[in-house]
């Protein structure tokens, strides 16, 4: 079925009520911690209070003493049963063409800690009390050494290392585009912008804690892990084949309910193999649930980039070249994803929605004593719309140009269109966007309403920005030319049940994203059953057949295209059950809104009718088809999908305390068919306060002497709230994706991915006439202040 | 969270004997028992003084509004009296924490504790009230006495708050973003006896009056005047969230705003 059959079947573009908000609602949610296993221990590890030391003993007695301990882990112990370390992900090739340093990731230190919430040991006990206790009894001795927490300490000479593996701290340099080329367009620029930016750190902050229980079983020698992830199968694969040397069909793994997510979980962490090891080791199921404190200091930490940009235009404003250096931070250790996002998720989407001919990026990535930093929504393109969209309106204010009109000189209008660096979007509308945008967002009246602020003594702001992401990862054999270790496919199962109803079983996960409604929507659809006749099954490596998960807003684009395909197979068995029924030919079937009729006849059975008759083959054509009607497909994309939008801010400043609101926000997206309006609404509401959060208020700080989390709590790190938005104004344009069965493109990261520029050029629009021409995100009302004073000085 | 036993005694009576005992009083518990799931606080004993009758209610006493020390915030933010007579009161109640710290967090645990962010302090100093105890009555300018220290001796509880009720008064809170908490916060009270300033948030040793702003504004209640006396940023904390200048700058331009607001 092509897409734009797809889109006009029933349901389709229907805000279906989410199927899984009434067990959410009312308390009957079943997240890891809500598991309780028989024979249940508890763990708690010991984490290193320092952010660099050699751990010169430990001594575990007095906690195995206590009272309900089971028993102490540390590093020896790992390193005697041989368990490796927590692999990467993904190899990246230096510009040298040397690979990647990659030092190890040890599930428990051996000798030396490298951030503080480093993992020293694991205590085991009969209850949660008895295992804090006796974690508060081992004795560790460090020997504090100095660390280096940012990419500038980090490199400078003689800084401390983080890894003998690579002394100077340095991962990669890693490099996209024609330089030549880049510096010849450069030299006959009319104009020149120049920008300077971080991209601040991050902490991910699902509201369920990351949770897992490991399980053995003595009788059939198979492990199961309990796990609060976004792709169990994953999960399973580097754990086994990597770490523990297990074969795969030895370990089940289950992510059931998961309360949010963002990248962080996507993840092989230490815990989780610690847990699965322990289990066999201790015959016993061993829970895990990390405290928030744990979750600052240990999840994967998202961004923390420092950039230089330049731009060349012709006296047009016509852009010919763009040129970037990137500064990378991965954290102590290499994440499971961290070294593809600073590299192929970031530098191919640095062209953005412009027809820039030469673009050339260079990224060096370092090792520095802070948590891992990987993937968090957005994962690499809000770093590279971030820089793009400021340094677009930075030079449309150089030039004297407006911030729509230089996007619209420069915006692609041809598809497909090959950038420079890698990518081919397929479709997109980006002048529509931007002229959609600009009607919802009364552009019209922005001159008056800046009049009226400053009526009351405040400057306003307005800020544009034109995004597009690389979603729907990916075609397996790109992502492995790019170093993907791994395929990035999605399966689905579409099991028919007798009596009409029907289980789906995917390999994408829901984490809050309403999987379990849309892709009924795309099921009931096809089918011509009740969406509430269809269940969908995810997030456990037993039933559902494989998968890769849920991240890069892949999940409706990749896993409801493998959903698609097993449904042209369910379509196709069907078609000749309902011929052997009418005695009809094969090609003479159609099947509309769960009716098999004959061609020019009125003769038609029902879906139900044949599902049945699949199960119960008395009258069927067992010579030529095999009963049942249970049918699965793999789907491995093409291309990417490309989401893209225009965003339209304004803030309004109080120039004498800097305090800082978001006025009025527009968002006009492109993610192709939608096939739930309220649940796109809800992700692009998420997405736009994490986006707005990230400008604003979040900022992740460790102390530059000390190495220690400054940031480590909600007292400290500024969670947005309800409260700091306006209400959001949203519209979209539609360009179905070309090479996927729905047409779809994905539409969970696009928020976080548009708004952060859009905020940043609204606060500059608004400190121009104070004379402020820059400033780093998060504009508190403090740095507003610093940059207003520093201005008039 | 380490092991304790719990008490809920009925009367103040019952209570002080616990707590003389070596118990740890428990208010409304939005400090105390965040400390002791974090380990940070290990009371062997909780004393939950939620039940004691005494420290209940808000009453007229004379020209003041007697507030008992476990009256919640959200209780003195809707409270008639309280918003009749002290509006400014019942509004920095109503903006402490969120409606869940609110129904929880009360007057008497939040001035016992004295976080030096605190809001309440603010209103106790500025507006010259009386702390009484089990054992004594204190003055609000003898009883806070830095960071997290204040008069109370051990075994001494907080019973009720006595506010006098001022010509006029309002408080203004500049918030801290993480937390919430004041990043700086004014209370201004014009009294018979003049115009008292208490600034909390904005100082590690915890709220303060403002001699002056204080001795400015009691000759010329205006906008004007407040801006010409300078804010010393020397004995004012930097942090993360604030340079002690901006802290200082906050200080007057919350200030000139308060006085504008009431003259207006």
């Amino acid at each position: 079925m092509g897409a734009s059959d797809f889109a006009n079947l029933p349901h389709i573009g229907e805000s279906v009520r989410r199927k899984e908000d009434y067990r959410f609602l009312t308390g009957a949610g079943q997240y890891t911690d809500d598991v309780v296993l028989a024979n249940q221990a508890h763990a708690v590890f010991v984490r290193s209070p320092h952010a660099h030391a050699n751990v010169v003993s430990i001594d575990v007695a007095a906690a195995k003493a206590a009272p309900g301990v089971l028993d102490v882990f540390v590093g020896a112990d790992v390193a005697n049963d041989k368990i490796n370390g927590l692999p990467c992900g993904w190899l990246i090739t230096s510009t040298d063409g040397q690979p990647m340093k990659e030092p190890p990731h040890p599930i428990l230190a051996q000798g030396k800690v490298r951030y503080v919430g480093d993992h020293v040991a694991m205590v085991v006990a009969e209850t949660l009390e008895q295992a804090r206790n006796a974690a508060e009894l081992v004795e560790v001795s460090y020997d504090v050494l100095p660390a280096v927490v940012d990419v500038g300490a980090a490199q400078k000479a003689g800084a401390p290392s983080v890894h003998v593996e690579a002394a100077d701290n340095h991962c990669y340099k890693w490099a996209i585009g024609d330089k030549a080329q880049v510096d010849a367009a450069f030299a006959h620029a009319a104009h020149v912008t120049k920008l300077d930016l971080v991209n601040n750190r991050l902490v991910p902050n699902a509201m369920e804690p990351r949770a897992a229980i490991g399980s053995y079983s003595r009788a059939n020698d198979e492990y199961t892990l309990y796990v609060s992830n976004q792709n169990p199968h994953v999960e399973r694969l580097l754990m086994t084949a990597f770490v523990m040397g297990l074969p795969e069909h030895k370990v089940r793994v289950i992510a059931p309910d998961v309360g949010g997510g963002f990248g962080s979980k996507i993840y092989l962490y230490a815990e989780d193999v610690c847990l699965t090891w322990a289990a066999k080791k201790l015959n016993r199921n061993i829970k895990w649930n990390a405290d928030r404190n744990e979750a600052f200091l240990s999840d994967a930490h998202g961004r923390d980039h420092v950039s230089h940009a330049e731009l060349a235009m012709d006296k047009d404003g016509k852009f010919l070249a763009l040129r970037v250096h990137t500064d990378a931070n991965l954290g102590a250790y290499l994440s499971t994803f961290a070294t593809a996002v600073p590299t192929i998720l970031y530098a191919t989407l640095l062209a953005g929605q412009y027809t820039t001919p030469q673009v050339y990026v260079e990224v060096d990535a370092w090792f520095t004593n802070t948590a891992p930093v990987d993937a968090y929504r957005g994962a690499g393109r809000p770093e590279a719309t971030y820089l793009l969209e400021r340094i677009v309106s930075r030079a449309a204010w150089e030039l004297g140009l407006g911030q729509d009109e230089i996007r619209k000189r420069n915006f692609i209008t041809t598809f497909p269109y090959q950038t420079p660096v890698a990518l081919q979007y397929d479709i997109g509308d980006y002048p529509a966007c931007m002229s959609e945008a600009q009607k919802l967002a009364d552009v019209a009246g922005f001159a008056a309403r800046k009049a009226a602020s400053a009526a009351k003594g405040k400057l306003r702001g307005i800020g544009y920005s034109s995004y597009i992401e690389a979603c729907g990862i990916a075609p397996s054999n790109i992502a492995g030319a790019l170093g993907a270790r791994a395929g990035l496919f999605e399966c689905g199962e579409v099991r028919v049940h007798p009596t009409g109803s029907v289980t789906v079983f995917t390999g994408s996960h829901s984490h809050g994203q309403g999987h379990e409604t849309t892709f009924a929507q795309v099921v009931a659809s096809r089918l011509g059953v009740a969406v509430d006749a269809v269940d969908v099954v995810h997030g456990d490596t037993g039933r559902v057949p494989f998968g890769m998960g849920t991240y890069g807003s892949r999940s409706i684009s990749v896993g409801g295209a493998a959903i698609m395909r097993a449904l042209d197979k369910i379509e196709a068995k069907a078609k000749k059950i309902a011929a052997h029924l009418m005695e009809a030919s094969d090609a003479d079937i159609e099947f509309v809104n769960g009716e098999f009729k004959v061609k020019g006849t009125d003769k038609m059975v029902t879906f139900g009718q044949v599902a049945l008759t699949a199960y119960v083959p008395h009258n069927y054509p067992l010579d030529k088809l095999e009963p049942g009607l249970n049918e699965t497909a793999f789907y491995d994309p093409t291309n990417f999908t490309f989401p893209a939008g225009t965003y339209i801010c304004e803030i309004e400043i109080d120039p004498q305390t800097g305090e800082t609101r978001v006025d009025r926000f527009t968002a006009v997206d492109d993610f192709g068919t939608i096939i739930n309006p309220m649940i796109v609404e809800g992700q692009v509401h998420g997405g736009l306060v994490q986006g707005i959060g990230q400008a604003l208020l979040e900022n992740c700080v460790y102390d530059k002497e000390t190495g220690q989390l400054l940031t480590g709590s909600f007292m400290d790190y500024a969670m947005p709230r309800a409260d700091d938005f306006p209400h959001f104004e949203i519209g979209h344009v539609c360009t179905p994706c070309t090479h996927n069965p729905l047409g779809t493109k994905g539409c969970g990261e696009a928020g976080a991915i548009g708004s952060p520029p859009a905020v940043m050029n609204a606060v500059l629009d608004a400190l121009s006439s104070v004379g402020v021409k820059d400033l780093d995100m998060p504009a508190t009302p403090h740095r507003v202040w610093q940059a207003i004073q520093a201005a008039k000085a | 969270m380490y092991a304790f036993t719990f008490e809920q005694p009925t009367s103040l009576s019952g209570a002080t004997q616990l707590i003389a005992a070596g118990g740890q009083p428990l208010a409304g518990g939005q400090t105390l028992l965040a400390s002791m799931k974090q380990r940070l606080a290990s009371p062997e004993q909780l004393v939950d003084l939620g039940r004691v009758a005494e420290l209940q209610g808000i009453c007229q006493d004379g020209q003041a509004l007697a507030i008992g020390a476990m009256t919640r915030h959200a209780d003195v933010a809707e409270n008639a009296l309280v918003r009749q007579h002290i509006p400014a009161l019942a509004a920095l109640a109503g903006q402490i924490g969120d409606k869940q710290v609110r129904a929880m967090g009360t007057l008497g645990g939040s001035v016992a504790n004295n976080d030096p962010a605190a809001c309440y302090p603010s209103a106790v100093l500025a507006l010259g009230a009386t702390v009484h105890t089990n054992q004594r009555k204190i003055a609000a300018d003898d009883f806070f006495q830095g960071m997290y220290t204040t008069a109370l001796q051990a075994g001494e509880i907080i019973t009720a708050i006595h506010f006098p009720v001022p010509q006029k008064a309002i408080y203004l809170k500049f918030i801290q973003q993480a937390s919430r908490f004041a990043l700086v916060g004014v209370f201004v009270a014009k009294t018979a006896q003049g115009v008292r300033v208490a600034i909390t948030g904005a100082s590690s040793g915890g709220v303060f009056r403002h001699k002056g702003l204080e001795d400015a504004l009691s000759k010329s209640f205006t906008p004007e005047a407040a801006a010409a006396v300078k804010i010393d940023a020397a004995e004012l904390s930097s942090d993360l969230h604030a340079s002690a200048a901006y802290r200082a700058h906050l200080i007057s331009v919350q200030v000139q705003r308060a006085v504008k607001q009431l003259a207006g």
